[in-house]
């Protein structure tokens, strides 16, 4: 799904020189569930950037799906961005003076999906999300972990391949935090790839993979399964129970 | 996505309502400015009779001293003589012609309420009537046949009418001027002529006409013109020295319907004065002109350099509030720099980008022109009521209701386009911590 190899991020100005990836290299593979972790500066934020083709690389090789994104023009790397990627911010990053149906509806208008296409797509995630209700509410009538599962819902209304998310619990308390991310769980299991960037260790232990980012780096750990075995240790109806909750206190 | 766009620039002009008012306001006001000018200088220069303007032309022959022009540009008298009017008219040579001068007399109601009053009108042919095209009322035109018999008739205008019948047909009755009965042969409607441009010597906006009579009525009567008078030698004693005289007091037009007869008439001029140097007269080069009325409104330069240089200085005045808009609108996109990454993050491409925001500068400038619109009107108001005499050319027409919002829409884009460009540059990566 997604594969970088040997890439390269330099950062230039007139007197420095700064290497943010250096000979990086991961493999995605379709339908894993990758978590990033690694200490502020380590380059986690700019891989995520050169991954949602928001910045360009100076080195190296990025297939995207199999699509060799290096020379892409504008309108090109747009387009696979919108068709192929979904993103979760930590802080949401929903446009306020947009109501749920129309900021669900941002990505689709530009994939040119038709009118009733775009209602469909758009009533269909707002439910996955528990949202259905409040379509024509505005951001700042809902909760936090009520506007992630918009912009979780807005990620996924044009079915991308790949959901890339920075700290999407970040910004929220430990229930609703527990909530967002069984979300992404259910999603992962129905085949959505999903690469977390996050600086919990409880929620990168709930990864199927983690890799690990010191200066512009990889590492991969082999020990995750162990971790999620510790964290999870037969909680996940707890955990749904607790997203429930979270849900209709909302 | 157009719609799409409009849609977001309608809702971005609520989101920041103050910054809204200050763009909205500042290009209405340089609208405004620019169109009031606008509208006058386009009413005063713009064509009066659009479908036959190419073919009445305004007659023009030097007869003027041989030692000095009658312009220092070599340019031949704005009028004619009447021996001159006389004999073209005599001629016949064009498909239609009206000589023609301007005419003061006392009216003698016979209403006792009415006091007499004096009436400004125009001494004219019959074919005045079908080479202006006023529209009639009631009754018809004089006919040639009164024209020849100098028959005391008379067409009254609509004001005129009011003024003496209360607007009632009064084909058939008598007035009175200047102790001499005339008989009603028509009553004009509204006229709406944006300039007298058929008698510019005498001022394109004067109040129209009151009244119309014949010509050879009022040479009968010894009428002598109220209007501009012009001799470069004494015209002698007595009316018929005066008639027979160089001094130039009328207008001279022709209505000619094809560019061949234009030639014929043309050559048919040249003949003319030839024949009038073998007598004596036109000691200048031959300098005869034969101008359509747009040429004529343009050799008479009824748009005035003072109406130039006021509506260069109102577009100065658009220039400023546009790059006053320019920094509002920088500084409205700039703040939108979150939702700019997120929208690129979404999916839109710098192209999308700039569309949005062209667009949303296009609704500024929307607005900017319906505010423009309103204080145009308001600025013609004052324009009329400080010169009364613009009357006729301080009204906005559709073209120019039409100018008005396109120049808004257009100005706003433009102002758009560096904010714009740089609202494509924003780098999505540093807005968004993904």
């Amino acid at each position: 799904m997604l594969k970088m190899t040997h890439l390269q991020k330099v950062y230039q100005t007139h007197l420095i020189e700064t290497h943010a990836l250096r000979d990086f290299s991961i493999h995605v593979r379709e339908g894993e569930f990758v978590a990033v972790t690694g200490p502020s500066g380590s380059g986690k934020t700019t891989f995520l950037n050169i991954a949602g083709l928001l910045e360009e690389f100076t080195g190296g090789e990025y297939l995207l799906d199999g699509v060799d994104v290096s020379g892409l023009n504008d309108n090109a790397r747009s387009k696979l961005r919108n068709e192929k990627i979904g993103f979760i911010f930590q802080s949401f990053n929903l446009i306020p003076d947009l109501n749920l149906f129309d900021n669900v509806d941002v990505p689709l208008r530009y994939r040119g999906f038709a009118a009733a296409d775009r209602k469909k797509r758009i009533e269909e995630s707002l439910t996955r999300v528990g949202l259905s209700s409040r379509m024509k509410h505005y951001p700042s009538e809902l909760s936090g972990g009520q506007q992630q599962r918009v912009a979780i819902a807005r990620a996924l209304a044009g079915s991308p391949r790949l959901l890339l998310a920075d700290e999407p619990t970040g910004n929220l308390d430990s229930l609703m935090a527990r909530g967002v991310l069984e979300l992404l769980e259910e999603i992962n299991r129905q085949g959505t790839t999903i690469v977390m960037v996050t600086h919990d260790p409880e929620l990168a232990a709930r990864a199927q993979r983690n890799v690990h980012v010191i200066d512009g780096q990889v590492t991969d750990f082999d020990d995750v399964p162990r971790l999620r075995e510790a964290h999870s240790g037969g909680g996940s109806h707890a955990s749904e129970d607790r997203f429930a909750s979270a849900s209709n206190s909302q | 996505m157009f719609t799409y766009y409009l849609q977001l620039g309608m809702r971005s002009l609520r989101r920041n309502p103050i910054l809204t008012a200050l763009m909205v306001v500042g290009i209405g006001l340089g609208i405004a400015a620019s169109m009031t000018t606008l509208t006058v200088m386009h009413l005063m220069g713009s064509d009066p009779i659009p479908w036959k303007s190419d073919k009445l032309h305004y007659v023009q022959l030097d007869n003027w001293s041989a030692d000095e022009a009658y312009y220092d540009d070599g340019r031949p008298p704005d009028q004619v003589t009447y021996r001159d009017a006389v004999a073209l008219m005599e001629a016949g040579k064009a498909d239609k012609q009206a000589a023609m001068f301007k005419l003061a007399l006392p009216f003698q109601p016979d209403n006792k309420d009415l006091k007499p009053f004096r009436a400004l009108g125009r001494v004219t042919y019959t074919d005045f009537f079908g080479m202006f095209e006023p529209p009639f009322r009631y009754g018809a035109p004089w006919s040639k046949a009164q024209d020849a018999a100098h028959e005391r008739v008379i067409v009254l205008g609509k004001d005129l009418n009011e003024k003496l019948f209360g607007g009632q047909d009064s084909v058939g009755k008598s007035v009175r001027m200047d102790d001499i009965d005339y008989t009603v042969v028509g009553v004009l409607d509204d006229w709406n002529l944006r300039s007298r441009y058929y008698d510019l010597t005498n001022g394109p906006f004067e109040d129209p006409d009151e009244f119309f009579m014949p010509f050879t009525t009022a040479i009968d009567l010894k009428q002598r013109s109220t209007g501009n008078n012009s001799c470069w030698k004494s015209p002698g004693d007595g009316w018929d020295s005066y008639l027979d005289s160089d001094c130039v007091w009328m207008q001279m037009w022709v209505q000619l319907d094809s560019p061949q007869r234009l030639a014929e008439y043309a050559s048919f001029l040249d003949s003319y004065v030839g024949e009038q140097k073998k007598l004596g007269r036109f000691p200048r080069p031959l300098n005869n002109r034969l101008l359509d009325v747009n040429e004529w409104i343009a050799d008479q330069e009824v748009v005035s350099s003072d109406v130039q240089v006021q509506t260069g200085l109102a577009f100065a005045f658009l220039i400023v509030c546009l790059v006053n808009t320019v920094g509002l609108l920088l500084a409205k996109f700039t703040r939108k720099s979150g939702e700019i990454g997120l929208r690129r993050a979404l999916g839109a491409s710098r192209r999308d980008v700039f569309s949005q925001f062209l667009i949303e500068s296009g609704v500024v400038g929307l607005s900017g022109g319906i505010l423009g619109l309103a204080l145009t009107g308001l600025g013609l108001l004052g324009v009329r009521s400080l010169y009364s005499s613009l009357k006729t050319v301080t009204q906005l027409d559709w073209t120019m209701i039409g100018v008005t919002i396109a120049l808004a829409v257009v100005s706003a884009i433009l102002a758009g386009l560096y904010p714009t460009w740089r609202a494509c540059r924003v780098q999505p990566a540093a807005q968004l911590k993904i």
